[in-house]
């Protein structure tokens, strides 16, 4: 890089931290994103330098989402808040069928967080941006002081363009449609948990985080008629299943025994008294179709590397209560509820 | 999951729910109640009422520990982590409960309140070695399967003589609640025709104290596991010794559970603890010998004697039927908060709140089989 005269002495990125002056929109600001933000990110959009991003839209329906990212650990097996920061916005393009086309990133940052720590957010984000073939439009940057904030927290905004004749949304689930997965379920919140440090247990378990576009448009490829997408996050499958439900005005039929979940997850969840349908995923998808489709539709997903493991886990059916039922492994059958509070731990 | 999922197979649930069918005559009907908050959620959440015969019914006991503490426990904690500004370490379960005046600990703690949430009596002892200069309360609740590991921290901070960390103690005894449940039931109480007795409990305890059933109130007891599959060959247990005329304890949870339980256990729990002269349960009331508190040797790790509170004497909620619930009089559709207001996201009651009180379970599991459960807060 061309050493910029403005800034003769240049950032400590080894052991330099955060002051409130690279937040106050003066040199030492100018200078982060200079030595710091734009080494990763150089859209060329975002390079102008600009307070906002100039394009055309393509032609098409455009989807805009957002979302704010605040996970502890910033680091976990599998990724980062940078990653996660594309990711889940990616997703919720996606959701609607949408190719992403582009992201505003703005971060709020505390006072004396570790320059390198950052320097490796920014450049995690910049990699899954560029793997996911989306493009860093514009940003912000705000510092906050020491003890008010929680080291970083990204917002991301994307916005995509979904195309014609595809209608993709949580109310369109119809009694007797199929409910697919795209694989394994709960491997991101206990690779979280792992990571915390009163819980102290190890596993090899790594977050899902992933951006899933492609395989949402091998998807769509194969079956246009998609009904439903979504991805279950926060809350986990089950919180999403009854999202659907109630958006669509149905009920669910599923099967404990078709649902994905690792031997390890499983297992975790049993230590910590937690329900791995409640446990949060950021690189798994809930796909709702109809019935004749879903053959086709699960062998797309299995042909693509983030659905390998896809299974068809139960049917839409009618229900005024729009209850989420679900046969147990066991089998007997109960509800399947959103969930409540925090998932807490039972204490005998 | 090996040594989990072979108590959770599917073609052995089958057959013991045939055996079972086979077994309970028609003629009669077999009223038996779950001890414990932990079979309570295994019969929900894996539908084993659902596999039972319709003359089998399953009446819910009182051994859920959050269901059980008086609303006037809670006050206290709140009062000790406001007024006396301490770090309150509680397990997850009690942050939800209801206090009074629409009072959670969550809320207190959302209002500035030092609260911190653990998940194991070790993590209030690393707390209290990284602030010395906080006072660390650990609020300590549970049956006798959760008073060892109190027991543990109390030597431990004994040891390392730490000044900054006492025991908010509130931890009860399950035989007197047995007993208690037993010398109410009757014509105005609950029929009960046999227990499916605590496990985890009587895995510190040993089946021995259960004797006192069979002899005294002429019921039998079946020690059961917490898996569904322990629970329904349990229930063939009760169900044998009813049809043929006997009366005994009987150990199913053989793998885990002794005649004499875990003696070391007991032994840390008589140096550090004693029982108290009395101690109020929600839906029991004031049953003496029932709880326990710090040894006098130990009293100067009592949360209780070193920031003294005075919390008003708990009133209940208006139309709650927690009590009669947890005395298996009434279940939990019977009370007419069930479904609205009260829901786990709006507990009114305790049973309410833990995923192993009564109402929790039928909410969260089973109420799709209740015909007025569209009571929901999703209508």
């Amino acid at each position: 890089m061309i050493a910029d005269r403005r800034f003769p002495v240049r950032l400590d990125l080894e052991r330099g931290t955060l002051e409130l002056s690279h937040g106050s929109g003066g040199r030492a600001m100018a200078q982060l994103i200079s030595e710091l933000f734009q080494r990763h990110l150089d859209d060329e959009l975002l390079l102008q330098g600009n307070d906002q991003a100039l394009f055309q839209p393509p032609p098409g329906r455009l989807v805009m989402s957002t979302d704010g990212h605040v996970i502890s650990p910033l680091f976990f097996p599998g990724g980062d808040i940078g990653s996660l920061a594309v990711h889940g916005t990616v997703n919720d393009v996606a959701m609607a069928g949408a190719r992403p086309l582009y992201l505003a990133v703005g971060f709020i940052l505390e006072e004396g967080f570790p320059l390198a720590d950052l320097a490796r957010i920014v450049e995690s984000l910049a990699r899954a941006a560029k793997a996911a073939g989306v493009a860093v439009v514009t940003g912000d940057t705000k510092v906050v002081e020491r003890g008010k904030g929680d080291g970083v927290f990204i917002t991301t905004t994307g916005i995509g363009v979904v195309p014609d004749g595809i209608t993709i949304s949580g109310d369109q689930a119809r009694p007797n449609d199929r409910i697919l997965v795209s694989g394994w379920i709960g491997d991101h919140g206990v690779a979280i948990l792992s990571q915390r440090e009163n819980l102290g247990f190890e596993t090899q378990i790594q977050s899902d985080s992933a951006a899933l576009h492609t395989l949402v448009a091998s998807m769509i490829a194969t079956v246009p008629d998609l009904h439903c997408l979504r991805d279950p996050t926060r809350g986990g499958l089950a919180t999403t299943l009854n999202e659907l439900a109630h958006q669509s005005g149905v009920g669910m039929q599923i099967r404990e025994t078709d649902i994905p979940i690792r031997s390890e997850v499983a297992a975790a969840c049993e230590l910590l008294g937690l329900d791995p349908l409640y446990v949060a995923n950021e690189g798994k998808l809930v796909a709702i179709c109809p019935p004749e489709q879903a053959t086709r539709l699960l062998a797309a997903m299995r042909a693509h590397p983030l659905g390998v493991d896809a299974s068809i886990i139960g049917e839409v059916v009618e229900d005024p209560q729009h209850f989420v039922q679900m046969e147990t492994g066991f089998g007997g059958s109960r509800i399947l509820d959103w969930l409540v509070g925090e998932q807490l731990p039972r204490i005998c | 999951m090996k040594f989990i999922d072979e108590f959770r197979d599917q073609t052995l649930a089958r057959r013991l729910a045939e055996a079972i069918a086979a077994e309970a005559r028609p003629e009669r009907d077999y009223r038996l109640m779950e001890f414990c908050g932990g079979h309570t959620h295994a019969i929900y959440r894996y539908g084993v009422q659902h596999l039972m015969p319709p003359n089998v019914r399953f009446i819910h006991g009182p051994g859920c520990p959050v269901c059980v503490l008086p609303m006037s426990r809670i006050d206290q904690a709140i009062l000790l982590a406001t007024q006396h500004q301490v770090t309150l370490c509680t397990y997850g379960d009690l942050m939800r409960v209801p206090a009074s005046g629409r009072q959670t600990l969550l809320k207190a703690k959302a209002r500035g309140a030092d609260i911190r949430m653990i998940y194991s009596t070790q993590d209030a002892l690393r707390i209290a070695r990284a602030a010395p200069e906080r006072q660390v309360v650990f609020f300590a609740i549970g049956f006798e399967t959760t008073t060892p590991p109190t027991a543990v921290a109390i030597l431990t901070a004994r040891r390392e003589g730490l000044k900054n960390v006492s025991v908010f103690c509130n931890h009860v005894l399950t035989p007197p609640a047995l007993a208690t449940i037993l010398a109410t039931a009757g014509p105005d109480g609950v029929r009960l025709d046999g227990i499916l007795g605590p496990s985890h409990v009587s895995t510190l305890i040993g089946s021995r104290p259960y004797n006192v059933v069979p002899e005294r109130f002429g019921i039998p007891v079946v020690i059961a596991g917490f898996e569904p599959l322990d629970v329904m060959q349990s229930t063939l247990m009760l169900i044998r010794q009813l049809n043929s005329g006997r009366c005994e304890v009987e150990n199913q949870y053989r793998r885990a559970v002794t005649e004499d339980g875990n003696r070391k256990a007991q032994a840390l729990m008589a140096e550090v603890f004693k029982v108290r002269a009395d101690f109020e349960w929600r839906g029991l009331g004031v049953l003496p010998e029932s709880a326990l508190t710090l040894a006098d040797a130990y009293a100067d790790l009592d949360a209780e004697l070193r920031f003294p509170v005075e919390a008003a004497p708990t009133k209940e909620i208006r139309g709650c039927d927690c009590p009669s619930i947890l005395r298996g009089v009434k279940t939990p559709t019977d009370c007419k908060l069930f479904g609205n207001p009260c829901t786990p996201e709006n507990p009114m009651g305790s049973c309410m709140v833990s995923s192993e009180g009564a109402c929790a379970a039928y909410w969260s599991y089973g109420r799709f089989r209740e015909p007025n459960a569209s009571l929901s807060r999703t209508a």
